[in-house]
């Protein structure tokens, strides 16, 4: 729900992306409203699981049911995850908040009004750093975050006049991340929400689930031609996954442009996206004009934080994606993009480090993002799901490092780590998978090669590059286990070149 | 400030009470004698005081998180005028 | 044992503690009492059988020497109290059916110290009013008439049925609530005791919200004493409730020893109201004597923003009512009118459910929090609270606890003022100061007008100082002498 109060600005100076109409080009200007919910056991108010997934109205108490005379008594557990929460966006803290009623009827909200914080949000003013894929990074302003209930879920399927209420979503704790009008393309919208869930994930104060609804975007797009004022936004709500964000900001300033080239105006409206038809369309229940009435709720006294308190959690604060990819940059030689892709997810990048630990760290993150991520993306699988260990990925490692075995046999030992299972050194072992060091073998091997080929002996000395032919059928006849530099060092010396 | 019919319907919709036609005017009147009245307040000059935020002096207290309630639909809908399956039922909401 | 139903709290704990009568003996009294009386209107729901199995399982706990500390003494409970599984209907329509599923922390408390519940009082809807006439049951007639006269009067508001059936002996005593005077209000004009503690004293927790900021519940009995007994039991540290304060709450009985010799009782100037009758100034004087004769000193105070408090409260408290009486919508209990869509039931049900008083309120609360106008009504009024509250502060710097009237007026007839809302808030004009600055006030009754009906004198305390109040009180109640009891013209 719109809540924003300070009037709304960007701080970005440069021109994004333009989009191509009939009478010249636009920007598209978007600012996102996130609902993260809170990673906690019981709701904001009551004392009611929070835990998705129940028989209807199970997950209720009589205060989230809005029955007379129930009142709410605020979870502490979730004001410390939106104060961590607003650590995590370098935001300022407010030490002294103030919880609202934001008034309005609807079968899903039983009291008639929500509890949230209007003027006096928990936290205030923060950034986002965002990289965007070509190396440009963008700082995404973020205006605010508040701590508010989440509504219940209406059915409107179940029968044919009647909506079915179930109140299990009623009273979680949502926190609403508002973010400044920052964003310049679809991509980028889709980039920040990514950016946003890894450090909430991070933080571990939402889990980013955009399935089951625990992460939520409205997005805000609005457009203009570069340079002049902010045109008038529309607010499309509804918008569940990366992917959908991209494509409701894309359809959306394709519409506008259209309107307003079409000679229209654009209406200040709330829309739906229609993740069917990857369309957005006015929504006609929240046509009539709100008018929210918002008041301090008196049920509840001023939230007020105590500095130690809130020292003391930003103390506890986990290492953010962008301290973390720094650190991997720096200590591990790790190249931007690479760095980028294992702090993307905080269990990716701590299955680097256990691979990393005391290895060759490049090598570590060539295979973690190759070859696992590679195998993990074609399975459509979660690090966590990995069937290859990083103690596993890590003796792999090694043994490349250590010429046990070439790169190439290192590949086949992961394909059997990956289906079969088991300890890396020990599939080697097993297999006689070892790379053959031993240099009398080796030279043998390759005198044996020369001697069969004349032909091949006399053009390799007038084109040196023919050497390579000898290399591999070296490497052929020791089944791909002689060491690859060890067997191009004698080829060349034998053969003179 | 003065109430109007306009007002009554408008204020009456945000309020979600029906108000047939015939009572605007006589709330309208009725409101207008009410807000007349508290309008004397405005003699006062309060541009230096802080609103009351809460009567009582004492700092906002917090529960731990833990999962105390629930699981009890049977005790949530059964007041309800209608509904089924545990579920309330409504007329039929359109978005 | 000829009168069970006129001892006090206090009587009847010692009688039943001596096994002079039984639990069973009282309750059947009371419950007689409460059948003859019905046309005084006082109960919405009577509760004869709840009343008597509490009353048997006191006589099991006296007779094993285990009772608790209100052990078989019946009590009326007013209707914005949820009881379990007890019709609650807060003196509303909406609420038609309502059996909660839960009981109120007040209720719960009594009931664990043993109290028998009776049933459930009369009130004006939503305990909006100050006569017990926008109750959707019919109005509480008081039980006091004036002297001549079958004229019937009304009880006060909004816990109208509690007084009355206090008054008339249908019980020992009953529960109040208090947002702008709801209880000391009804207590003055029926002659009988009503305490409203400090907010934050009593768990709110249960209780039909009316304006949340304001609201407390209290005893109403026939003394001081029985208040402060009911007071330690109702009063407690809820957690449930975030404005319920952690403070330990003290023996009140204990705190009444008599003695005020050097207490410093203040005279607010502001509380000498234009067109306040003689009557009411000739009271207060005589109130202002006996504490003087008991040793007591007199400071002239200043609460100078006195005349705002009222015009703030009908900002205020219609203001969160609006918003809290917003949940009466028909989806989840109670009343539902059907309508063409969504839209339409809510407000055929709200347009049925809610009386005339409930509706204006609705809407009044509604306009001063809309866009353009919080800050010109909500805000502006909260900011006179913070006058209100300071005026006092500076008050308590020169004196321990100040003494006013607490009506401007005996009882009044029935339908006497209901043409004219703004006279009918003006009721409440003695009372509403306390509520806004969440102070404790205590009607105590100072004696009986020329015509014959009760009158009270407001104490009004520092913040958790209700001892005080009862102890202050107790002067003033033997000073004042014990109120004849009404003439039982009710009874059939
Ligand atoms: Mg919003
Ligand atoms: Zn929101």
């Amino acid at each position: 729900m719109t809540t924003a109060v300070t009037a709304v600005h960007t701080s970005r100076a440069d021109t994004g992306p333009l989009i191509e109409g009939a009478t010249g080009k636009w920007e598209v200007i978007v600012g996102m409203e996130v609902h993260a919910q809170v990673l906690s056991k019981a709701k904001l108010f009551s004392g009611a699981s929070a835990e998705f997934g129940a028989d209807p109205n199970e997950h209720v108490s009589f205060v989230d049911a809005a029955m007379p005379g129930m009142l709410p008594v605020i979870n502490k557990y979730c004001v410390e995850q939106a104060v961590k929460t607003g650590l995590g966006l370098k935001a300022a803290i407010n030490h002294r908040s103030i919880f609202d009623r934001k008034n309005y009827f609807y079968p899903d909200l039983p009291a008639g009004y929500q509890i949230s914080q209007y003027k006096h949000p928990v936290v205030g003013e923060g950034v986002v750093i965002v990289d965007l894929p070509g190396g440009k990074s963008i700082s995404v302003g973020i205006e605010r975050l508040h701590l508010e209930q989440d509504a219940g879920k209406s059915l409107h399927d179940q029968h044919p006049d009647q909506s079915f209420v179930d109140l299990n979503r009623a009273g979680v704790a949502l926190m609403e991340i508002v973010s400044r009008p920052d964003l310049r393309s679809s991509e980028e919208a889709a980039a920040y929400l990514k950016k946003l869930r890894a450090i909430l994930r991070y933080l571990g104060t939402c889990d980013g689930n955009m399935e089951e609804g625990s992460m939520r975007a409205d997005v805000n797009v609005s457009v203009r031609k570069p340079g002049e004022p902010l045109g008038t936004r529309c607010e499309i709500k509804n918008v569940n996954s990366m992917r959908f964000v991209a494509q409701a900001v894309d359809y959306e300033a394709r519409r506008q442009i259209d309107v307003i080239e079409g000679g229209g105006k654009i209406n200040q409206e709330t829309r739906l996206f229609d993740s069917k038809k990857g369309e957005t369309r006015s929504m006609r229940s929240k046509e009539e004009a709100h008018d929210y009435r918002y008041f301090p709720d008196p049920d509840l006294l001023p939230l007020e934080l105590e500095d130690a308190w809130v020292q003391r959690i930003k103390g506890s604060l986990p290492e953010l994606p962008d301290d973390k990819k720094d650190r991997f940059m720096r200590d591990y030689g790790l190249s931007l993009y690479d760095a980028g892709v294992l702090i993307s997810e905080r269990e990716s990048a701590d299955f680097f480090e256990a691979v990393a630990k005391g290895r060759d760290a490049k090598l570590a993150a060539n295979w973690v993002i190759n070859e696992l991520f590679g195998r993990l993306n074609k399975e459509d699988k979660s690090i966590g799901e990995s069937p290859v260990s990083a103690e596993a990925m890590g003796a792999i490692v090694s043994l490349i490092s250590d010429g046990t075995i070439s790169g190439k046999i290192a590949k086949d030992v992961f394909e059997i780590a990956w289906s079969e299972g088991g300890d890396p050194a020990a599939i080697v072992e097993k297999r006689g998978l070892k790379q053959v060091t031993d240099m009398g073998a080796i030279e043998a091997a390759v005198d044996e090669v020369i001697a069969a080929n004349p032909q091949k002996v006399e053009q390799a000395k007038a084109k040196p590059t023919l050497a390579g032919w000898f290399v591999g059928q070296v490497m052929k006849a020791t089944g791909g286990k002689a060491n690859p530099q060890a067997v191009n060092d004698l080829v060349k010396k034998k053969l003179g070149v | 400030m003065s109430v109007d019919k306009n007002t009554v319907k408008r204020v009456a919709r945000l309020a979600r009470i029906a108000l047939p036609e015939e009572r605007l005017a006589p709330m309208a009147d009725e409101l207008n004698a009410i807000l007349k009245w508290v309008e004397q307040l405005n003699e006062v000059d309060t541009s230096k005081v802080e609103p009351m935020t809460s009567v009582v002096k004492v700092s906002l207290k917090m529960r731990d998180d833990v999962v105390t309630d629930g699981e009890r639909a049977g005790d949530v809908v059964k007041n309800a005028p209608l509904g089924e399956d545990n579920y309330f039922a409504v007329p039929k909401v359109v978005e | 044992m000829s009168d069970l139903t006129s001892l006090t709290i206090a009587d009847a704990r010692e009688g039943l503690r001596k096994k002079s009568f039984s639990a069973r003996e009282l309750t059947e009294a009371h419950i007689k009492a409460v059948e003859k009386a019905r046309a005084l209107n006082c109960f919405v729901t009577e509760t004869p059988e709840i009343a008597l199995k509490g009353a048997e399982e006191a006589d099991k706990r006296i007779a094993a020497g285990s009772a608790r500390a209100l052990e078989g003494i019946p009590l009326g409970i007013k209707d914005l109290f949820c009881t379990k599984g007890v019709l609650t209907t807060a003196g509303s329509h909406i609420l038609d059916g309502f059996q909660p599923p839960y009981e109120s922390t007040v209720t719960r408390n009594l009931f664990d110290a043993g109290v028998v519940m009776l049933g459930k009082l009369n009130m004006d809807e939503f305990a909006m009013g100050s006569s017990n006439e926008t109750s959707y049951h019919k109005p509480v007639i008081n039980p006091w008439r004036r002297k001549g006269s079958n004229t019937p009067l009304v009880p006060g508001g909004s816990s109208g049925g509690s007084a009355a059936s206090v008054a008339g002996r249908l019980v020992l005593g009953a529960t109040g609530t208090d947002t702008g005077g709801s209880i000391r209000q009804p207590a003055a004009v029926t002659g009988i005791v009503g305490i409203k503690p400090t907010y934050g004293r009593c768990s709110r927790w249960g209780i039909v919200a009316f304006a949340s900021s304001l609201d407390q519940a209290g005893p109403m009995a026939r003394t001081v004493r029985d208040c402060a007994i009911l007071m330690k039991t109702m009063a407690s540290h809820d957690p449930m409730d975030s404005t319920s304060v952690d403070l330990p709450v003290p023996d009140y009985e204990a705190a009444m020893t008599g003695d005020i010799k050097g207490l410093k009782v203040g005279i607010p100037k502001e509380y000498r109201i234009d067109g306040m009758p003689p009557e009411i100034e000739e009271l207060w004087q005589k109130g202002i004597q006996w504490l003087k004769d008991a040793g007591a000193t007199m400071v002239d105070v200043s609460l100078p923003h006195t005349k705002y408090a009222l015009p703030a409260y009908y900002i205020v408290a219609p203001a969160e009512a609006s918003s809290n009486l917003a949940r009466y919508d028909g989806v989840r209990f109670g009343l539902r009118v059907p309508g063409k869509d969504i839209i339409s039931m809510y407000e055929n049900t709200r347009a049925a459910g809610f009386g005339r008083e409930v509706q204006r309120r609705v809407l009044i609360g509604t306009y001063v929090l809309s866009a353009g106008y919080y800050d010109a009504y909500y805000l502006k009024a909260q900011k006179l609270r913070t006058l209100i509250a300071r005026d006092f502060e500076d008050a308590y710097k020169k004196c321990d606890v100040l003494l006013t009237p607490a009506t401007p007026g005996p009882a009044f007839g029935i339908a006497e003022k209901t043409d004219d809302p703004i006279a009918m808030y003006l009721n409440d004009v003695f009372t509403v100061t306390v509520n806004l600055a969440g102070l404790p006030g205590i009607s105590v009754p100072a004696g009986l007008n020329r015509e014959g009906l009760p009158l009270g004198l407001q104490l009004i305390g520092k913040a958790f100082d209700e001892a005080t109040l009862f102890r202050v009180g107790e002067v003033l109640e033997k000073a004042a002498g014990p109120l004849p009891r009404p003439t039982p013209w009710w009874e059939v």
